[in-house]
C-alpha cells in the first residue's frame, strides 16, 4: 500500500517534473545548508538529510509534488539537543521521531488537522517565516559592509532577474544569485564568510551509520521530548504543505500515507546521518510554480541535489554566506502570509487574536508545536463562546397566576450553563413550573447538573416542576454519533436551528 | 424496460467512431425500448501542469498569486473543452433522433471515463462505446487505452463498436460454458434485442464430447425462448482464430462473449483472449461479464 503508486504520478508529466526537480534541487541546496546552521551542525547534516527524505517520500509520501527535506521548523527544535549531547542524539531522535510519525500515520492522526483552524495555519506560517528571518540575523550583525552589500545585490538578483526577457523565466534566480555572488567574492577577494567556514560539506555518497548512543531509558528521557515535539512540528507542516499543493494543483492526497512516509523518510534520514525534517512550504511551491507535479519531481530533487554537492563541494564551500541569507530572506518573504496583514482589518477579532497569539508563542519559545497548541486551544475557547450564544429562555405565566412555563431553545453546555442557570426567576412565587425543553441541546454533564439544579431550587421554594422534552434535548449528550449522522436524524436531533 | 437502471449509454468522445456508436446505441435503446443516454466525459490530465516559470523564486504571496492564475488557465482551457463536448453531445443527439430516438439524455462529467463509468454503473443497462477514442484513432493495430480498464471495472455488458453501423441480422455466440457465457445466453433468451435474428452458436473445443453437450443445453435453452433462429457449431483450432474466421465466413454481424474472466496475472503471461478478439475483429463485440 506505502509503495502503491499510479503510473501518471511517475510519468504523467515528464518534463514539468524534471525542469522543477533540478530547479528545486538547486534551491533546496542553500536551503539545507542555513538549517544545518541553524541547528548548530555541519551542512553536511543537512544535505544528507534533504536527498534521503526527498528520495524516500518521492516513493511513499502522500503527496506527490510535494517537497520534503531538512527543515527550519525542525531545525529550531534541535539546537539545545545538539549543543547538549551532540550530533548522535540528535539521529537516536531523527530515528525516533521517524517512529513516532509512523505510529500516528497507523493511527490516523492526520484527520486531528480539521482542528487546527485556518487562523492557527496562518500564524503558523507567518511564524515560520520570523523565525528563518531571525536565523540570519546573526550572519548580518558584525559584519563589513560588503556583506550588506553583497546580501542586497543577492536579493535585487532574485527578484529582479525573472523580469529579463527570454532568459529571466528560464533559469533559477535563487541560482544565478549564489553563482553571481560567488564570483565576485572571489574575483574581488573579498574576506567575507563562505559555507566551507560553517562546517564539512559531503564528499561522498552517504554511508549507512548507526547512532552511537547506547540504548538506555536515560537516553530515551533525553531525546523523547525532542522526537515527540519534532514527530509533531514535522506532521503539522507536512500536512499544511499537503493542503496548501491540494489546493494549488486541483487534486486530493493521502493524509495518513504522508504521515508514514514522513516517519520512513525520517528514519531514511537518520539512518544516513541527517537531521529530521518535514515537507517545505516554500520549496512546495516553487515546485507546482515550475511545473512539477508527480512523483518523478520530488526524486530528482533530492537525487540532482546529492550528486551537486558531493561532485561540487570544493565550489560550494566557496559559496559567500551573504548569497545563502539572500536566498533564506526570499524563503521567509515568500513563506509569510503578507495577505494575512490585510486581512487583520476584515477579519473578526477572536480569528486574530488566534492568528497573532500562535505567531507570538512560537516566537518566543522557538517551538512551532506549542504555537500550533495555544492557537488551536484559543480557537476553541472562542468558538465555544460564541456558540454559548445560541442559548435563550423565554417564559409565560398561565391565566391564573399559578403554573409558569420556560421554554428553553438552543445549546446548553459547560460555557452557556450558568446563562441558563441565570435565565429562571426563583423569586417568583408560582405552584408549577414547567420547563419545555424540546428545542433545547444538553451537551455534557454540567448543562444536566444545571438542569438539576434549577430543579431543587425550584422545588424548595414550593413549586412543582414538571420536565418535558428531556429525551429530545439529551440524544446530544450520547459520545457516539453513529446512528445520528444521518441527516434525517440531524434534522430529528438539532431541528429548528 | 423503462426503468432508470437500463439506460443504454453511449460513450461520445468526437473520434471517428462516435457515429457508430449512436447509431448501435439507437438500434438497441429502440429494440428493447430503454432510455439512451449519451455520455461525454472532460478529463482534465490534473497530473500535468498548464504552466511553468522556472525562475524559481518565492515572494509576496506566490503562493496566493499562483493559485489565482493556476485557477485562470484551467478555467479558461475547461470552459473550451466544455463547449467542444457540448457540440459533440448535440451532434450526437441530432443524430440519435433522427435514427427514432424520441428523447435522448445527454450528460456531461468531469474526471476520466473509467472513474464516470463506474458512478453511473448502477444506472446502466448496457455500455456502447467505440474500440478506440481519439488518442489512437488512425492506429488499428491498437485498442483504446481505457477499454480494457473499462471492461474490467464494470459488471454490465459492453457493445465495443469498430466499424459503421449495419444493421445486425447474424449474430454469433461465443459459447465455452463460462458463467460469463452462460449469462450472456440467458440475456439472449430473455431480451427482445435479439428476436428475429438468426443466432449462430459456436463452441471452440478439442472434447467434442463435451462441445456438443453444451450445445445441446444453451440451444435448447435459445429455442425454448422462442422468436431466435439458432444454429449450433461446433469448432476446433485456437478459439480467437477460430472465431474470427468463422465471423468472416458468415458474414456475422454482432459476436457476444464472455470477457476477461482471467485475472490481471493469467492475462499478463499469457496474453488475453478478448484483448486479441478486440483486436482482431472487425464487428461489434458484445461483452459479458
Amino acid at each position: 500500500m506505502l509503495f502503491l503508486s499510479k503510473k501518471q504520478d511517475w510519468l504523467g508529466n515528464i518534463r514539468g517534473d524534471v525542469l522543477a526537480g533540478l530547479v528545486v534541487a538547486l534551491a533546496l541546496i542553500p536551503e539545507a545548508i542555513a538549517f544545518s546552521i541553524i541547528a548548530g551542525v555541519d551542512p553536511k547534516v543537512g544535505l544528507y538529510a534533504s536527498f534521503c527524505i526527498a528520495v524516500i517520500t518521492a516513493f511513499i509520501g502522500g503527496r506527490p509534488g510535494m517537497i520534503s527535506a531538512a527543515t527550519g521548523a525542525m531545525a529550531l527544535l534541535m539546537v539545545t539537543l545538539v549543543k547538549d549531547h551532540g550530533l548522535h542524539y540528535l539521529l537516536a531522535a531523527t530515528l525516533l521521531t521517524g517512529v513516532l510519525q509512523i505510529i500516528a500515520g497507523y493511527l490516523k492522526l492526520g484527520g486531528l488537522m480539521s482542528f487546527v483552524s485556518r487562523s492557527v495555519v496562518t500564524g503558523f506560517v507567518n511564524a515560520l517565516a520570523i523565525l528563518i528571518f531571525m536565523a540570519q540575523l546573526p550572519e548580518l550583525t558584525h559584519v563589513t559592509w560588503h556583506v550588506y552589500a553583497m546580501t542586497a545585490a543577492g536579493l535585487a538578483i532574485i527578484y529582479l532577474f525573472p523580469y529579463i526577457p527570454v532568459i529571466g523565466k528560464s533559469l533559477p534566480s535563487p541560482l544565478v544569485c549564489i553563482v553571481a555572488l560567488t564570483a565576485i567574492a572571489i574575483y574581488l577577494h573579498l574576506d567575507i564568510r563562505t559555507v566551507g567556514d560553517m562546517g564539512a560539506l559531503p564528499d561522498m555518497l552517504p554511508v549507512f551509520l548507526w547512532p552511537e548512543v547506547s540504548l538506555t531509558l536515560e537516553t530515551l528521557q533525553i531525546i523523547f521530548p525532542y522526537s515527540a515535539g519534532l514527530a509533531v512540528v514535522g506532521l503539522l507542516e507536512s500536512l499544511m504543505t499537503a493542503t496548501i499543493v491540494d489546493d494549488l494543483t486541483d487534486t486530493t492526497s493521502d493524509k495518513n500515507r504522508e504521515c508514514k512516509g514522513q516517519g520512513l523518510a525520517n528514519i531514511g534520514a537518520g539512518l544516513l546521518g541527517g537531521m529530521a525534517g518535514c515537507a517545505m512550504i516554500g520549496q512546495s511551491v516553487i515546485n507546482i510554480k515550475s511545473g512539477g507535479r508527480g512523483r518523478l519531481s520530488t526524486l530528482i530533487a533530492g537525487s540532482f541535489l546529492l550528486i551537486m554537492v558531493v561532485f561540487l563541494d570544493a565550489w560550494i564551500s566557496r559559496i559567500p554566506m551573504a548569497a545563502l541569507v539572500a536566498v533564506m530572506i526570499m524563503v521567509s518573504i515568500g513563506t509569510f502570509s503578507w495577505r494575512s496583514l490585510i486581512n487583520l482589518k476584515h477579519h473578526p477579532l477572536s480569528t486574530n487574536i488566534v492568528m497573532i497569539a500562535t505567531v507570538i508563542v512560537v516566537v518566543w519559545t522557538h517551538n512551532l508545536a506549542f504555537g500550533v497548541f495555544v492557537g488551536v486551544l484559543l480557537a476553541s475557547l472562542f468558538f465555544a463562546n460564541k456558540i454559548s450564544h445560541f442559548m435563550y429562555v423565554e417564559s409565560k405565566l398561565d391565566e391564573d397566576n399559578s403554573t409558569r412555563t420556560y421554554r428553553v431553545f438552543g445549546q446548553i453546555f459547560f460555557n452557556s450553563a450558568d446563562k441558563f442557570s441565570a435565565a429562571f426567576d426563583f423569586k417568583e412565587a408560582v405552584e408549577k413550573v414547567v420547563i419545555d425543553l424540546h428545542r433545547a441541546h444538553f451537551w455534557d454533564i454540567t448543562s444536566v447538573t444545571a438542569l438539576d439544579k434549577v430543579v431543587i431550587k425550584f422545588r424548595r421554594e414550593g413549586a412543582d416542576v414538571e420536565i418535558i422534552g428531556m429525551n429530545e434535548a439529551t440524544t446530544t449528550l450520547i459520545d457516539r454519533f453513529g446512528t445520528h449522522d444521518k441527516p434525517e436524524e440531524i434534522e430529528k436531533t438539532m431541528g429548528g436551528h | 424496460m423503462n426503468t432508470n437502471t437500463n439506460i443504454v449509454l453511449a460513450c461520445i468522445d468526437g473520434s471517428s467512431l462516435t457515429e457508430a456508436v449512436c447509431d448501435y446505441a439507437a438500434w438497441i435503446a429502440q429494440r428493447v425500448d430503454a432510455p439512451l443516454k449519451l455520455l461525454h466525459t472532460i478529463d482534465h490530465h490534473q497530473e500535468t501542469a498548464a504552466i511553468a516559470d522556472l525562475s524559481g523564486n518565492i515572494g509576496l504571496d506566490t503562493q496566493e498569486h499562483l493559485l489565482e492564475e493556476l485557477t485562470a488557465v484551467e478555467q479558461q482551457v475547461s470552459k473550451l473543452r466544455l463547449q467542444q463536448g457540448k457540440q459533440l453531445l448535440q451532434a450526437a443527439k441530432v443524430r440519435v433522433i433522427q435514427a427514432g430516438i424520441a428523447k435522448p439524455i445527454t450528460n456531461q462529467r468531469h474526471g476520466s471515463l473509467v472513474e464516470s463509468l463506474i458512478e453511473l454503473e448502477d444506472d446502466i443497462g448496457v455500455l456502447i462505446i467505440g474500440v478506440r477514442g481519439k488518442v489512437h484513432e488512425n492506429q488499428p493495430d491498437k485498442i483504446g487505452a481505457k477499454l480494457e480498464s473499462i471492461i474490467r471495472s464494470l459488471h454490465t455488458p459492453i457493445l465495443v463498436v469498430n466499424e459503421a453501423f449495419k444493421t445486425p441480422q447474424r449474430i454469433m455466440i461465443a459459447y465455452d460454458g463460462s458463467p460469463a457465457a452462460e449469462k450472456a445466453i440467458d440475456m439472449v433468451a430473455n431480451s427482445p434485442l435479439y428476436k428475429g435474428l438468426s443466432c449462430h452458436l459456436v463452441c471452440v473445443s478439442k472434447d467434442e464430447g463435451m462441445a456438443d453437450y453444451l450445445l445441446a443445453v444453451a440451444t435448447n435453452k435459445l429455442l425454448a425462448a422462442g422468436g431466435i433462429e439458432v444454429f449450433p457449431i461446433k469448432l476446433k483450432g485456437k478459439a480467437d482464430q477460430a472465431l474470427c474466421e468463422y465471423q468472416a465466413n458468415h458474414n456475422i454481424d454482432l459476436t457476444i462473449m464472455g470477457a476477461f474472466t482471467h485475472t490481471r496475472i493469467h492475462d499478463l503471461l499469457l496474453g488475453s483472449f478478448t484483448a486479441r478478439m478486440l483486436l482482431n475483429t472487425h464487428k461489434p463485440l458484445l461483452l459479458w461479464r
